[in-house]
């Protein structure tokens, strides 16, 4: 009963999404304020159903109903309840019903919160998110419905995927969605203004925090995916270029570009045409993103040949959501005319270079992820662009990008770089290398090229930022948040930069064949196999090793790897044993029974490697700040002020 | 300037730049594209001699062999047509095993041994990683059950 309220409440989402968008149109071009209302009040009544058929679906987890063929095939019965509600979105029915959610809340708080917008124009934003609504609720009901029930019901499920069963992974699909979804506000209002025609400041204003909103919920989702594929992979690389991977990180790049380019729209009234492509690219690459990841056609295309009906309805949505924009894009852009110059060492300037060398590693890298594809359609044969195609197509845009990062921070808009800035800029300058020089000889006793590169950067960005509040502070200048959040943003940007060139250039890897009593040595740390014992868990039993670490004699910690077999279709997990430091990471994870009492284990010592992450929480954090600036909501202000006064 | 001087340096401008980027990528992609093959193309002589490529097919029942005490393996690839063995020294993925799919990553070495520098066993839910399943020649791969 409870899947089939579900469906019901699905297809009613679908007739509300379709009057969402219906109303709001016809109201806006006709100057209908009733329908325009009307078209408000769906938003609320698509929300509301989306939400209880996400609710039914969560519920029939819970309660291992495994008559419905999505709860049968990603739930067990031994599966704790924390996960059986993770597993609603463990899977490609489930995790289109959340992508739902997310735009449907984000379609309510854009409403909430736009009333001080142009009427018509607002509800022309909820038109947009509208018509994305019903492609994604269609697409459901005709080819991925999570309610659809299985006959005769099965008698056990077949289990979430063990690699699932993790804190990270229960919270990284709904943060990412967040932040993939978000995008779609900045698009909305990217094709309401082509239909109208015409874009000014304030229209900059209004979409840059939705666009940091979004952002930052990308930023954390990626993070948040690449610590999980760090501990839980099991073998401890922290970004593999996988297209799973690339598929998130190129909305981030576009959104980061967009970002920046915002800002140029809104302060100077540049760039306007280049912004609203930005804003459209952003979520194209996130709807591509989502069907990439979730329909299998990034290994094979041949995926769409087993389940035609999906793959043709997916090709239709992106022709249409992407051409149709772009299109719109052609019609109108050439109306959007740019109004002033600047100078070659203005914000500006910076800004471009900015957006060029992101645009340039976002094209490589869809280049790269989309090749194969490209191939195997063909039938040219099956290949994989490996790793060192995409670290060397991002290196390279991302060194200047870190140089100019740090300049252009400091310059004015419009006009040229300051005097006095510049002689601060050459001293932080010097002191990156100074410092970068003596990181590697004193730290890790070796200097080499890429390294001192890579932490020279590292330092002279997150000098640099630091040098905005000080030389605001100095000059008594204000610091509004938007510019603290800038700061923030950038100094975590350079802590990344630090994290990765640390890993990547002192990082060791090994694996040993080791019986107990046995040690082995690694960058200085001895790791001995003390101890092998059984261990059971709610729906897994497994073995788990102590493996105790010391250095020059003195105890540091013990490592307790696991190797679990879990219940269930008999899937194995290696559950590395980490000890998390500042300074560095150790980490072993247990391999198989090797016979002769030895059991196999890879060691790693992995430096720096938690300023990767830390980069990253500061990065969205300042996302946060910069969102929440005051001016952002003064005009919201300006009407509460005013209406109190009428009250008063 | 003039404006159109300036437009004429703004074009300039974006065309060294794909170019630059255009270069880059070609150098990138040698050497960094990774070609898959099955064990049948493998013999037929398909796939590049001494250059890594990745070969992918079931891992043959009973095939396993460990040298007692050490990280060496030995099993036998198949796509059930032909048949390759492969030689790999390290931790095997946790999902690998006998009469599932696999892909490995590395070249032929001495007397038609695939030797392998790296062991993946990724796949969807249906327990096959999907190159693997279109290069089998048995129309029904076999599944496993849970």
């Amino acid at each position: 009963m409870i899947p089939e309220l579900g469906h019901f409440a699905l297809i009613l989402a679908l007739l509300l999404s379709t009057s969402q968008s219906a109303f709001s149109f016809g109201g806006a071009a006709r100057g209908n304020a009733a329908w325009m209302a009307a078209g408000r009040s769906a938003v609320v009544g698509q929300f509301v159903f989306v939400a209880v058929a996400f609710g039914a679906l969560a519920w029939s987890f819970v309660q291992q109903d495994f008559s419905v063929l999505y709860v049968a095939s990603n739930s067990h019965s031994e599966l704790p309840v924390f996960f059986r509600v993770a597993a609603v979105w463990g899977a490609h029915e489930g995790s289109l019903l959340l992508w739902s959610l997310c735009l449907a809340g984000w379609t309510l708080a854009v409403t909430a919160a736009s009333g001080s917008l142009d009427a018509p124009f607002r509800s022309r934003v909820l038109g947009f998110l509208g018509l994305i609504s019903i492609g994604f609720q269609l697409f459901m009901l005709a080819t991925s419905n999570p309610f659809t029930r299985l006959m005769p019901a099965a008698a056990e499920g077949r289990d979430l995927n063990p690699l699932l069963q993790d804190f990270a992974l229960v919270v990284h699909p709904p943060i990412l969605y967040l932040g993939y979804v978000g995008f779609s506000v900045a698009f909305a209002f990217a094709c309401a203004t082509l239909l109208e025609g015409r874009l000014d400041a304030a229209w900059a204003r209004w979409t840059r925090p939705w666009t940091l909103a979004a952002w930052l919920f990308l930023t954390i989702g990626i993070a948040l995916g690449s610590w999980w594929a760090y501990y839980e992979l099991g073998w401890g690389g922290w970004w593999f270029w996988d297209a799973v991977e690339n598929a998130s990180f190129m909305p981030w790049l576009a959104g980061t570009a967009l970002i920046h380019s915002l800002a140029v729209t809104e302060k100077r009234g540049l760039f306007k045409s280049w912004t609203l492509l930005l804003a459209v690219s952003a979520f194209s690459l996130s709807l591509l993103g989502t069907f990439l990841v979730r329909s299998g056609v990034l290994i094979s295309v041949h995926a769409f040949a087993t389940d035609p009906e999906r793959g043709i309805y997916i090709l239709g949505f992106l022709t249409v959501v992407i051409g149709g924009a772009l299109l719109m894009y052609a019609w109108r852009a050439p109306r959007l005319k740019s109004e002033a110059g600047f100078e070659a060492t203005s914000r500006e300037s910076f800004m471009l270079f900015n957006n060029a060398l992101l645009v340039t590693a976002l094209s490589l890298i869809l280049l790269g992820t989309l090749y194969p594809l490209f191939m195997d359609a063909l039938e040219l044969g099956k290949v994989s662009v490996g790793p060192p195609y995409f670290n060397l197509v991002f290196l390279v845009p991302m060194l200047p990008l870190l140089v100019l990062l740090g300049i252009g921070m400091h310059a004015a808009w419009k006009r040229g770089l300051l005097g006095t800035m510049r002689t601060r800029l050459f001293a932080v300058a010097g002191a990156s290398i100074g410092a970068s020089v003596i990181i590697g000889a004193a730290a890790y006793g070796e200097v080499r090229p890429m390294t001192t590169i890579g932490f020279a950067l590292a330092v002279w960005v997150m000098l640099s930022s630091l040098l905005v509040p000080f030389a605001r502070l100095r000059g008594r200048q204000p610091l509004p948040a938007a510019v603290l959040g800038m700061v923030v943003a950038h100094f975590g940007i350079g802590l990344t930069t630090l994290g990765i060139t640390g890993v990547q250039s002192f990082k060791v890897e090994k694996d040993f064949a080791l019986g107990i009593g046995d040690g082995a040595t690694i960058a200085g740390y001895e790791f001995k196999f003390a101890a092998l014992r059984d261990v059971r868990g709610p729906n897994y039993v497994g073995v788990e090793a102590d493996v105790v670490v010391s250095r020059g004699g003195e105890a540091v910690t013990v490592l307790k790897p696991q190797k679990r077999l879990y219940n269930s279709g008999g899937n194995a997990l290696s559950e590395a044993g980490i000890e998390v430091g500042a300074a560095r990471d150790l980490f072993a994870a247990l391999g198989d029974d090797l016979g002769q009492g030895r059991w196999s284990f890879r060691l790693q010592y992995k430096p720096l490697i938690r300023f990767i992450w830390l980069g990253a929480i500061l990065v969205a954090f300042g996302g946060l700040l910069a969102a929440l600036d005051r001016r952002y909501r003064q005009r919201v202000t300006a009407r509460l002020d005013e209406r109190a006064a009428s009250v008063a | 300037m003039t404006p159109r001087r300036k437009r004429l340096l703004a074009v300039l401008g974006i065309l060294v730049g794909v170019g630059a980027a255009a270069a880059l990528a070609t150098l990138a992609f040698e050497d960094n594209l990774l070609y898959f093959y099955n064990p049948s193309q493998v013999l037929a002589g398909d796939a590049p001699e001494g250059r890594t490529f990745r070969i992918g097919g079931m891992v043959t029942q009973g095939s396993l062999k460990r040298t007692d005490g050490t990280l060496e393996v030995r099993f036998v690839v198949t796509d059930y047509q032909h048949s390759i063995p492969v030689r790999y020294e390290g931790l095997l993925p946790d999902l690998f095993r006998e009469g599932q799919g696999m892909i490995a990553h590395g070249r032929m070495g001495e007397g038609g041994e695939f030797v392998a520098d790296e062991v993946l066993a990724k796949h969807d839910e249906n327990y096959m990683p999907p190159e693997v399943a279109e290069s089998l020649h048995d129309p029904q791969p076999a599944r496993v059950s849970e």
